[in-house]
């Protein structure tokens, strides 16, 4: 929280410079079949009300039963962000009134949370990695959803998120600027996915933020914060952490106070508005919800989930740089996603790491970018792609062609192997071969050999005419070398 | 420990009870009497003594995961006096 401030992060007002102090709550959806209290489907996209349970739609009576799945996945989470894990925590009543929260409270924890104190170590692409402190992480239900333009005068209400389990992980105001906001939330994202704990899909919301950001003169004290709410994409992130920097820096430097207050990001005018009505709501009157019992683990319990955890991105990234040779810049990369970095160990594994890496994050992550999809619906599989590197390793092909199977590996499919061996792609290495075509194109420009003497970069004509009579297969190096000897230029 | 008529009239709003300027002094009376016999339990000393969560020596109850409930939305909207497709029907509320 005190470090050294970055003059590069400042914002420059009018008056000077200003630092923007970001910290957040994420609301993260649990992985699990059913909800956190109740048997119904978790699934999303259902007809209207269908996965809901009397308990979900709060019908006297009925009484919350915890599911264990939710309680193993927030304490996977919190072992993921080397968190202290409270073998005892506490499910409080979260009391206010909403048309989609049928209970008229939520069940929450309040003092008592599952996961204490951690930390998530935060990769930049262009400095130095910083790392954001967690407070806490709890468990929760998410709320109803209502939906407002169906009709003009009404909201239609369906609950069938209500009661799905949600962990909320509050991070401590770390953060100074946008660009380290996102990276924070993709790194805490790519986290959990590791963990299988929450899948990240923000369209679907299974990952939501409440950003608090206030400003101050560089060195001073914390400034009053304004808290945006439900910020659903990580580039609405940046957009609502800018705009309310300056919004907040222009009120200063007119002589003006920050109001604390709840406001909302609007992503169509990319600005943030206040949201008046909520003020009087935040008296949420929390107390211990007397359904629920305390919650307690045993420490043989939580050693048995850290025993199994998976390995982090973290631990993959030093590993790949160890055990590959990677940069850490390429590491980095390549463990952003699980799935790609499997991929990436499918390639790699008994060849060169470099060279493995360099095919997937340049050509096969390129070809992807550019296509739209997923490496899950990569048409060439690490196998293919290992065969290409191997031909490439064993001097079958050159890096050129290999660009050309990969067109063809991806367009059409096949072995690699028995591409480059039907086609006739093989590189060619015997020199004689290569003499041969080499005398041939001299023989045919005597005017050009004249003028190559006087001008020695004209050898590259005559190697892309080498290149282009073996049909591309000719070892360029060997060709480069018997061009200029043969016509005497260095 | 005693409420006035605006932390009255605060408390209404946050219960969502409607309450009339002549019904304030006559809630103000029954919360403060009621606030009154509650209070005596301050005159002991539970220093050092763990809230007690539960008369009997039980655990939480758990259950594990799997969908066993739901798919029964005409019984969920069954009590609602407006719906449509199995969509609760409210009075519009939006920010």
């Amino acid at each position: 929280m005190n470090a050294p401030v970055d003059p590069k992060k400042l914002i420059k007002g009018a008056t000077g410079d200003w630092e923007v102090v970001v910290g957040m709550e994420i609301h993260a959806q649990v992985t699990s079949q059913a909800k956190l209290f109740s048997g119904a489907s978790t699934g999303f996209g259902a007809a209207p009300n269908s996965h809901v349970s009397l308990v979900d739609a709060a019908m006297p009576g009925m009484l919350p039963v915890i599911n264990l799945e939710c309680v193993r996945q927030a304490v996977r989470t919190g072992l993921g962000l080397k968190a202290q894990i409270n073998l005892r925590s506490i499910f409080d009543r979260k009391n206010y009134f909403y048309p989609d929260l049928p209970q008229g409270y939520q069940i929450s924890q309040y003092k008592h949370p599952i996961v204490g104190e951690g930390e998530v170590v935060v990769d930049m692409l262009d400095g130095p990695s910083f790392t954001v402190g967690i407070e806490r992480l709890h468990l929760e239900q998410d709320a109803g959803k209502s939906i407002h333009d169906l009709h003009p005068t009404m909201s239609y209400v369906d609950l069938n998120r209500s009661g799905v389990a949600l962990m909320e992980i509050v991070s401590k105001p770390d953060m100074r600027s946008s660009e380290e906001a996102k990276a924070y939330v993709t790194k805490l994202r790519t986290i959990l996915r590791y963990l299988g704990t929450c899948d990240g899909d923000m369209e679907k919301g299974s990952l939501r933020a409440d950003v608090n950001v206030s400003v101050r003169r560089p060195g001073e004290p914390l400034g009053t914060r304004c808290e945006i709410k439900n910020v659903n994409s990580i580039r609405f992130i940046g957009q609502a952490i800018e705009y309310e920097a300056r919004r907040q820096i222009g009120i200063l430097e007119d002589g003006g106070r920050i109001d604390q207050e709840t406001r909302l990001f609007d992503p169509g005018k990319g600005e943030t508005r206040s949201m008046r009505s909520k003020e009087e709501a935040h008296d949420y009157r929390y107390f211990p919800d007397p359904d629920l019992l305390p919650l307690e683990l045993e420490q043989g319990f939580v050693d048995d989930l850290a025993t199994r955890l998976p390995e982090l991105p973290d631990e993959k990234k030093a590993r790949f740089v160890a055990d590959y040779g990677l940069s850490p810049y390429d590491a980095g990369v390549l463990v952003a996603d699980r799935e790609q970095a499997d991929y990436f160990e499918a390639v790699a594994k008994g060849r060169d790491g470099k060279a493995a890496a360099n095919w997937v994050i340049n050509e096969l992550f390129g070809r992807l970018n550019k296509e739209g999809l997923d490496i899950a619906a990569s048409p060439v599989s690490a196998e293919q792609l290992g065969e290409i590197v191997d031909l490439i390793a064993d001097g079958t092909i050159s890096g050129k062609i290999a660009k050309d199977v990969f067109e063809i590996a991806w367009s059409e499919g096949g072995s690699p192997r028995r591409i480059v061996e039907e086609r006739g792609m093989k590189q060619v290495t015997d020199t004689g071969a290569i003499e041969a075509a080499v005398d041939a194109v001299i023989a045919a420009n005597p005017d050009k050999v004249e003028q190559a003497k006087a001008k020695p970069s004209l050898a590259g004509w005559f190697v892309g005419q080498v290149m282009k009579t073996t049909g591309g297969k000719a070892n360029p190096q060997a060709v480069n070398a018997l061009v200029k000897q043969k016509l005497g230029v260095e | 420990m005693s409420v006035d008529t605006d932390t009255v009239r605060r408390i209404a709003r946050l219960a969502r009870i409607r309450v009339t300027d002549e019904d304030v002094p006559h809630l103000q009376g029954e919360l403060n009497a009621i606030l009154a016999f509650v209070e005596q339990l301050s005159e002991v000393d539970v220093e050092g003594v763990e809230p007690m969560t539960s008369v009997t020596p039980m655990r939480i109850k758990t259950r594990e995961d799997g969908v066993a409930d739901g798919d029964k939305a005409d019984d969920i909207v069954a009590n609602a006096p407006v719906t449509e497709d199995h969509f609760f029907v409210v009075p519009k509320v939006v920010e």
